[in-house]
């Protein structure tokens, strides 16, 4: 985790009022993740790829024994790719997918930015206004200061059945 | 120094829980599946008690106990069969092979104990 | 105190279950006119143990049950009864009987008490046809005396006179006074007059008698049972001593002699009549259809277990206890390493490589099981199978030592099952065709199993009519499979029957033609990592070739690289890898690019354009290396660029966080901790036969 994320996780202490968010840029916007529901945050390495798996799919990774697939979130977002710079981190969540198996996937994303707390009646239901992330991924929206932040809906990352490619002919 | 006791039955479960209930009450509990592990065991070493089921392969109780007799170390062993209520006539072979006395299966943990305390106080 | 048995329950079912396999693989074995004795015996004791073990631990209904299995089998093997085909039939019916109340037992349910109790009388039938009545012989202890006067003694008089010898039976004649001594006070005398002279004193001998008298008004039987043991080997009477002014003419005639034991077999109460024999035997089919015999690891709803040789278990302790010393060795020479060490350091190392090795083999081996679990069944199957058929079958095994992966075992005894029956079912001709056709009258059905190269090879032959080529042909062009002029060879056609819905039985009999089907079997195989393949000649029989691999977690791969991308080939796929030269290329209308290899005309299959790797090396086909590589009966080339290494690979599961994907089976991770997907061939074929890859994002994203 880091530093700062530490450090507000020892200065909040148990809130037993609101839910702890890792939050991380994508695309000049701020994301939030359920805290309880990352599992380590990793540089970029080199991934194995997949064939015929979704272009946000980048490939799978070795995590100390287990196959996680990758998922780049600005490719997921259809957001325009940018090269990956030493800022550049991949987020490894942890959730219950909709059959209820449990899943990790790694989410690249810009950079991590803070740690926040929101309590549930604080987040507000994302009106249609044409984000860049598709609603069904989003939880719902919190003011952080003078910025909005968009919790997203993990599970919702999980589904990878319903992909968008392309063919071209044999 | 507890006393030691020699268990040979062909039946794991009897066997475990023969030891378990003599090594509970305190004696040194030694194991064998049939009577030829058994004499293995009785050539290399003295016990103060052997029970031994009567239908095993390889070696059977009565031929044990006929076996044992003839070791000097063993000569006065109390050495127990166990036997099922029908079978007088094993108890008689037994008795004729040098058997000490029986003790009629089935049997509970308690029923063990006593006859044991009794053979070897 | 009290122990608590239930902690010895789960090792004595599983020995049962154990017994009852012996009881019955030796019933099956047994010719009515040449049992041996020690084949009755085997069986013998395995019912003893059973009603042993049952009783001590509380299940009585079993230990009843067994009990009369156990008193039938005793006569037979003392050859008080002949062994007769009815009575062999009746025990293996009680087998699945007991069967079921173990099982009962074990899970907590019960058993048809119905069938229990209709099995229960035709054992007693069996046993009072020819009753003997050795067994119901009164045991001399208790028919102790039934002598009670009105009038109780107030004490007793034992006289016990040891016989020289007794000692020599380990009993003591101090033990056996001491007992007496806990029920109540008790004077001795002791008579020394028979003790010898010196010189002839024999100090192992008994020489010395007592007169015991216990001063205590207890049960005549509670001195009985202290002298039980030694009573052959002594003089021992026992006499009431009764109260003052006892006149024993007033003492009251003894009780009518009790009666003699009754024999054992008529203890239970008169049970309900035995249902007609065709109903018994459809409720042994029933129960042969369903999958009532688990593997030892499937246990319904208990735990997992399997049993595991001592030796491997020593073996692996010291791999380890090796394995640590050369980790110390090394951790050692790590703090204050200087270069100068650096020798030492790759010897360690090299150590440390063939520890681990051996302990990885090691612990593979403990997982691998004989195939005799799965091959079990069989006999019992046959034996049943044929009878319903009305068909002569001689089942002959071998190779059931072959280990196989505990996993294995477990997935492939359904497919094998399936197999055997239809060799049964639609192979093996009735006696009556069998000798129109000059074969003997008796078909035979081997089923048998193998290492070879790595894998474990399991046939099942059968000298029956073979496969019906044209009926299939036919079925298949009805069903639009293939077209009637397809140019088809006879493993073609023959590989047909592996389609979903394929039967071409004429009655779909229920025991194989239930649309199971092999299309499941051979995807069961195919999900293990193995192979299915069938050989047949018409009139002489066919021949089912299954191979697997030897542990569904491990893999012997052949690394092999596309542009920057390696992948892994499953070894037990690949035929051969060549060169190819231009000569054997052509492209034939309808089939894409082909290579010839034996007379035969295979597919390439460009790995590149499947998998879409842009960046691959070799752009024309004979720059590139062809792995051909054989799946679900179909073979292809695969175009890489190149070769790398064989290996053995873990297999890691890509499903688990990701999902299927086709193509592919699983992944792996190689030695400097990358991931490389290993291909599934079937799969990879269907994918190029769909045609070309799907559209990717460029790749100059990665850093």
């Amino acid at each position: 985790m880091p530093e700062s994320a530490n450090n507000v996780k020892q200065i909040l202490g148990d809130d037993a009022s609101g839910t702890q968010y890792l939050t991380c840029l994508l695309a000049g916007e701020q994301y939030g993740l359920n805290i309880l529901q990352v599992q380590e945050i990793r540089g970029w390495e080199q991934v194995t790829r997949i064939p015929n798996s979704p272009r946000y799919i980048k490939g799978v990774i070795n995590l100390r024994g287990t196959i996680v697939p990758i998922l780049d979130l600005r490719l997921r977002f259809d957001l325009p790719a940018e090269p990956y710079s030493k800022e550049t981190v991949v987020i490894v969540v942890r959730a219950a997918d909709k059959k209820g198996n449990e899943r990790s996937i790694g989410l690249v994303v810009d950079a991590v930015s803070d740690v926040i707390v929101a309590r549930d009646e604080q987040v507000v239901c994302t009106p249609e206004f044409g984000a860049n992330v598709p609603t069904e991924n989003i939880i719902g929206l919190v003011s952080e200061g003078d910025e909005m932040v968009m919790l997203l809906d993990i599970a919702s990352l999980l589904e990878l059945d319903a992909d968008e490619v392309g063919v071209t002919g044999g | 120094m507890a006393a030691s006791i020699l268990a040979v039955d062909d039946s794991a479960s009897m066997r475990q829980m023969v030891s378990f209930t003599l090594k509970g009450a305190g004696y040194d509990v030694v194991e064998a599946a049939d009577g030829v592990e058994a004499l293995k065991i009785a050539r290399t070493r003295s016990v103060n008690l052997v029970i031994t089921d009567v239908n095993m392969p390889n070696m059977d109780g009565i031929s044990l106990i006929r076996e044992l007799r003839a070791l000097p170390s063993y000569k006065f062993t109390p050495l127990l069969m166990l036997t099922t209520e029908s079978s007088a006539d094993k108890k008689q072979q037994g008795k004729s092979a040098g058997a000490t006395g029986w003790i009629v299966k089935p049997f509970n943990p308690e029923q063990l104990l006593n006859t044991v305390k009794k053979v070897l106080s | 105190m009290s122990i608590d048995m239930a902690q010895f329950h789960q090792v004595f079912f599983e020995e049962s279950f154990e017994g009852l396999d012996v009881m019955e693989s030796g019933l099956l074995n047994m010719d009515p006119g040449t049992a041996d004795v020690e084949e009755i015996n085997a069986i013998f004791r395995a019912a003893h143990s059973i009603k042993g073990g049952s009783g001590t631990f509380g299940f009585m209904n079993v230990s009843d049950f067994t009990h009369v299995m156990e008193t039938l089998l005793d006569e037979m093997r003392d050859g008080r009864r002949q062994v007769a085909a009815d009575a062999i039939e009746v025990l293996l019916q009680s087998v699945d009987v007991l069967r079921d109340m173990l099982t009962a037992a074990r899970d907590g349910g019960s058993a048809d008490e119905a069938r229990v109790k209709a099995q229960y009388s035709e054992l007693q039938r069996v046993l009072a046809d020819k009753h003997s009545s050795d067994d119901a012989v009164a045991d001399p202890v208790k028919q102790a005396s039934a002598v009670v006067p009105e009038v109780q003694p107030v004490g007793w008089k034992i006289v016990f006179r040891p016989h020289p010898h007794l000692m020599r039976t380990g009993n003591d004649p101090l033990r056996i006074i001491r007992e007496l001594a806990t029920l109540g006070e008790t004077s001795v005398n002791c008579d020394l007059s028979e003790l010898p002279a010196f010189e002839e004193f024999e100090p192992e001998d008994s020489y010395l008698s007592w007169d015991l008298r216990l001063h205590e008004p207890v049960d005549k039987s509670q001195i009985d049972e202290i002298f039980e043991w030694v009573e052959d080997d002594c003089d021992f009477a026992v006499v009431p001593v009764m109260p003052e002014g006892y006149d024993p003419a007033a003492a009251v005639e003894p009780p009518a002699a009790s009666d003699q034991a009754e024999p054992v077999a008529q203890k239970k109460p008169h049970l309900t009549e035995v249902p007609p024999p065709e109903e018994r035997r459809v409720t042994d089919e029933r129960r042969n259809e369903a999958e009532r015999r688990k593997t030892p690891a499937a246990a319904a709803g208990g735990s997992s277990s399997i049993r595991v040789d001592i030796h491997k278990i020593d073996a692996l302790i010291n791999m380890v206890g090796e394995l640590v010393i050369t980790q110390s060795m090394l951790g050692m020479l790590g703090e204050d390493f200087h270069i100068s060490r650096v020798e030492r350091l790759r010897e360690g190392l090299t150590q440390l490589e063939r520890h681990t090795r051996e302990l990885q083999e090691s612990v593979m081996q403990i997982r691998m099981v004989p195939i005799s679990f799965s091959f079990s069944r069989f006999p019992r199957l046959v034996h049943d199978l044929s009878s319903k058929l009305n068909k002569k079958i001689e089942l002959k095994m071998s190779g059931e030592n072959t280990e196989v992966d505990k996993t294995v075992i477990e997935k492939i005894g359904d497919p094998l099952v399936h197999l055997v029956r239809n060799s049964l079912d639609h192979g093996i001709e009735k006696p009556e065709e069998r000798l129109a056709a000059g074969k003997p009258e008796t078909g035979i059905v081997r089923l048998s199993a193998s290492h070879r190269g790595g894998n474990i090879v399991i046939e099942i032959r059968d000298d029956g009519r073979g496969l019906p080529r044209d009926k299939i042909l036919k079925k298949a062009v009805e069903r639009g499979l293939v077209k009637a002029d397809d140019n088809l060879s006879d493993k073609d056609i023959y590989d047909l029957i592996f389609q979903p819905g394929f039967s071409t039985a004429e009655q779909v009999s229920d025991v194989s033609g239930r649309g199971v089907g092999m299309d499941v079997v051979r995807r069961n195989i195919n999900e293990l990592g193995g192979a299915i393949e069938i050989e047949s000649t018409p009139g002489k029989g066919s021949a089912i070739i299954i191979r697997l691999p030897l542990t569904l977690a491990i893999l012997d791969g052949q690394t092999i690289r596309i542009g920057k991308e390696t992948y892994i080939v499953p070894l037990v796929s690949i035929v051969e890898s060549i060169q190819i030269q231009e000569s054997m290329l052509n492209t034939v209308v309808g089939r894409g690019e082909t290579f010839t290899l034996r007379e035969e005309y295979l597919p390439v299959v460009r790995m590149h354009e499947v998998f879409g790797i842009e960046d691959h090396d070799a752009k024309r086909l004979t720059d590139g290396i062809l792995v051909v590589v054989e799946g679900e009966g179909r073979k292809c080339g695969l175009f890489v660029d190149d070769l790398l290494g064989q290996q053995q690979v873990v297999i890691k599961s890509l499903e688990a966080n990701y999902r299927k994907v086709e193509g592919i089976s699983g992944a792996t991770i190689l030695g400097d901790g990358s991931v490389a997907l290993i291909l599934d061939i079937p799969g990879l074929m269907r994918l190029a036969k769909q045609g070309g890859a799907r559209t990717r994002a460029p790749l100059a994203l990665t850093a």
